[in-house]
């Protein structure tokens, strides 16, 4: 068994109103370390064997019509060891 | 005349949107999110809600419904569709508008009376409406914020294609007070605000919301 994470993150042109509610936060509670903050999605896929090539292919073929907004979101695929 | 109001699970204003299309002087028709046939309906509302939970995006999953499957195709042919907030983001999620809606600048879920200005009433859904009329229907969504590349903007700018905008202050960080717009053709209309909310005195801020119902039936009898 093989998993796959896609993680999906807005465009950096996109307003994110919620990573910027965090990196208010953070000073708040004495972090200072951050000068920006995005937040996204994290998808883990669990599947049979593999990784294939045909697998991953259908994986990113998901991602781009199903797991992320491609007007507003970029997407990337990995396979996590 | 028949205008069908779909209901997804998670769907709020169903019965709000049906009633408007009677009171506009239509029929509704209820169609459900399973259906594969659109009970020959004339034209099609996506009313507001939350449907499907907004698990994902807003719109994300409901786009995949059987009976979304006929309206994208109908609309293609040129059949009217409005959808009013959660349904414009069914229909952007659709690509049958451009663009997308993200979380309101602010964080906040919104509610509010808000007033817009129509600002193109050449659509089977404004015709109702004066040029640059200016109406106060209520606000209400977490997700209302249009976003859209810049080559986009201009397209929707240039070509007519926003059909409504807030007046005052923006109330989501929607790029250039856009509170509604229409796909090339002008059938299918995408509105954050409510106007299924207003179409009486007693119930709403105003009665102006009516008009994108009469709109439509203008639309259908020309």
């Amino acid at each position: 068994m093989a998993k796959i994470v896609v993680d999906v993150m807005l465009k950096p042109e996109i307003l994110d109103p919620q990573g910027n509610a965090v990196a208010s936060a953070l000073p708040r509670l004495g972090f200072t370390f951050a000068t920006s903050v995005r937040q996204g999605k994290r998808f883990e896929i669990e599947i049979e064997g593999g990784p294939t090539a045909t697998q991953l292919a259908e994986v990113e073929k998901a991602a781009e019509v199903l797991l992320s907004n491609p007007v507003i979101e970029n997407f990337v695929v990995r396979v996590e060891k | 005349m028949r205008v069908g109001v779909i209901t997804f699970p998670g769907t709020l204003d169903d019965r709000d949107a049906a009633r408007a299309v009677v009171v506009g002087g239509a029929e509704a028709v209820s169609l459900w999110h399973g259906d594969a046939d659109l009970k020959g309906v004339d034209a099609v509302v996506l009313p507001g809600g939350f449907s499907y939970g907004d698990y994902l995006r807003c719109g994300a999953i409901s786009r995949f419904a059987p009976v979304m499957q006929l309206v994208i195709e109908a609309a293609n042919k040129g059949m009217p569709v409005l959808g009013i907030c959660n349904g414009f983001q069914v229909l952007c999620e659709s690509h049958l508008l451009p663009g997308a809606l993200t979380r309101n600048s602010d964080l906040h879920f919104l509610c509010r009376d808000q007033e817009i200005e129509i600002v193109n009433n050449k659509t089977p859904w404004t015709n109702s409406f004066k040029q640059g009329e200016n109406i106060v229907i209520p606000l209400k969504n977490g997700e209302g914020s249009f976003q859209c590349d810049d080559q986009t903007l201009a397209m929707l700018e240039g070509e007519g294609r926003v059909i409504a905008r807030y007046v005052g202050d923006n109330p989501n960080g929607s790029r250039n007070l856009i509170a509604g717009i229409t796909n090339a053709k002008g059938n299918v209309v995408g509105l954050m605000p409510h106007p299924e909310h207003a179409i009486n005195e007693l119930t709403g801020p105003s009665a102006q919301g009516l008009g994108f119902f009469t709109s439509i039936l203008n639309a259908m009898v020309k």
